[in-house]
């Protein structure tokens, strides 16, 4: 029987992928997703 | 009666969950503006800055959410040539807390293959070996068509695609495409290749899902394929008491993911949807935060090697 992943490093892990996250809004990310959202996506749909 | 009970219990379960399914699908795509027929009108309001957290397409007509591998193909395409920090680190925040719980719990096309599988034909169990290597599949379409090829492809003018949307999502078909084609005439008279290539993989998704249980969750879908990268360490995690467990083996007959929950509880294709939870009659395995108590046999070794004193 494997051991399991000990809770610290989940703990660890979550703070990360937060950072992650935030220097991704920080790049100015969120507004690509915005407006590729807000737009029909033709590829999406199978027309473009 | 016992075993009435359980099954009355499973049943409850299995209810709620479909209810929760169906109300997070309507809840995501509640836009009812868009499903007006006439010209096209998406929602564009400050929502679809953030992801939903399972496959649906951002051009549903209903859609007040993005998608989150449409987003992260956007994101790699975009001129700030975005390394989809964003989506990757909220992504793995979900998966970090719950794992796949998303996939049997808010995911549309999910509960749309369950429903599918409801209907009353022989159903067909994909053999063990070419199963484990299909499961695989979802991996390397993850690799190369969401991250490889929309990060270095670019045409000749410059532009980049998202080539999991544009050539294998069946869930941009059914939930954007043939809505918006059923609602605009103009959009019917554009349809080419492409938009009968994409119907035709939705038609044998949907073909598959009567026979097989969510074939897409299974071997295609990307997103479902990242969740599960975090199934071991997510905070929420599946456990086997194996002082309860008497290895009847319900609980694998039971899980229609083809995990065996008694011996990996947190595998990377559990959807969590608790079936086995419900069916188990010992009562060995729950859901809870973190990993569980070691083995009775482990500790029993581990303490053998203490002083007397410091044994618990």
């Amino acid at each position: 029987m494997k051991r399991e992943v000990p809770l610290k490093v989940t703990i660890a892990l979550i703070p990360l992928a937060m950072a992650l996250c935030a220097f991704g809004i920080y790049r100015g990310e969120v507004a690509v997703v915005l407006a590729k959202a807000i737009n029909i996506c033709m590829e999406c749909i199978g027309l473009g | 009666m016992d075993k009435q009970k359980q099954k009355t219990a499973a049943l409850r379960s299995a209810g709620l969950r479909k209810a929760v399914q169906a109300g997070w699908g309507i809840l995501t795509n509640a836009y009812i503006n868009g499903f007006l027929p006439g010209d096209p009108v998406i929602y564009q309001g400050p929502l679809k800055q953030l992801c939903v957290p399972g496959m649906n397409c951002y051009s549903c007509p209903g859609a007040l959410g993005s998608c989150p591998i449409g987003s992260m193909q956007a994101i790699f395409d975009g001129r700030t040539r975005g390394i989809g920090a964003y989506v990757i680190g909220y992504l793995a925040i979900i998966g970090l807390f719950i794992g796949r719980f998303i996939c049997g719990w808010f995911c549309l096309f999910g509960l749309i293959q369950e429903l599918l599988y409801k209907i009353p034909t022989p159903k067909l169990t994909v053999p063990e070996k070419p199963d484990k290597i299909l499961r695989y599949l979802k991996y390397l379409i993850l690799l190369v068509m969401v991250f490889l090829l929309p990060f270095y492809y670019r045409s000749q003018y410059g532009a980049g695609e998202p080539f999991f949307c544009k050539y294998i999502c069946p869930v941009g078909t059914l939930e954007g495409g043939i809505p918006l084609v059923l609602l605009n005439s103009m959009m019917r008279g554009a349809l080419g290749w492409l938009f009968r290539w994409k119907f035709l993989l939705l038609i044998l998704c949907a073909s598959a899902s009567i026979f097989i249980y969510r074939p897409f969750c299974k071997y295609i879908c990307p997103l479902g394929a990242f969740y599960g990268l975090f199934q071991k360490v997510s905070l929420i995690r599946m456990r086997v008491d194996r002082e309860k467990c008497v290895d009847c083996g319900i609980c694998v007959r039971t899980c229609k993911m083809n995990v065996d929950p008694h011996k990996t509880p947190n595998d990377s294709e559990c959807i969590r949807c608790r079936a086995c939870i419900k069916a188990c009659p010992m009562h060995a395995l729950t859901m809870k935060i973190g990993p569980g108590p070691e083995p009775l046999q482990e500790r029993v070794a581990a303490q053998a090697d203490q002083p007397l004193g410091e044994r618990r």
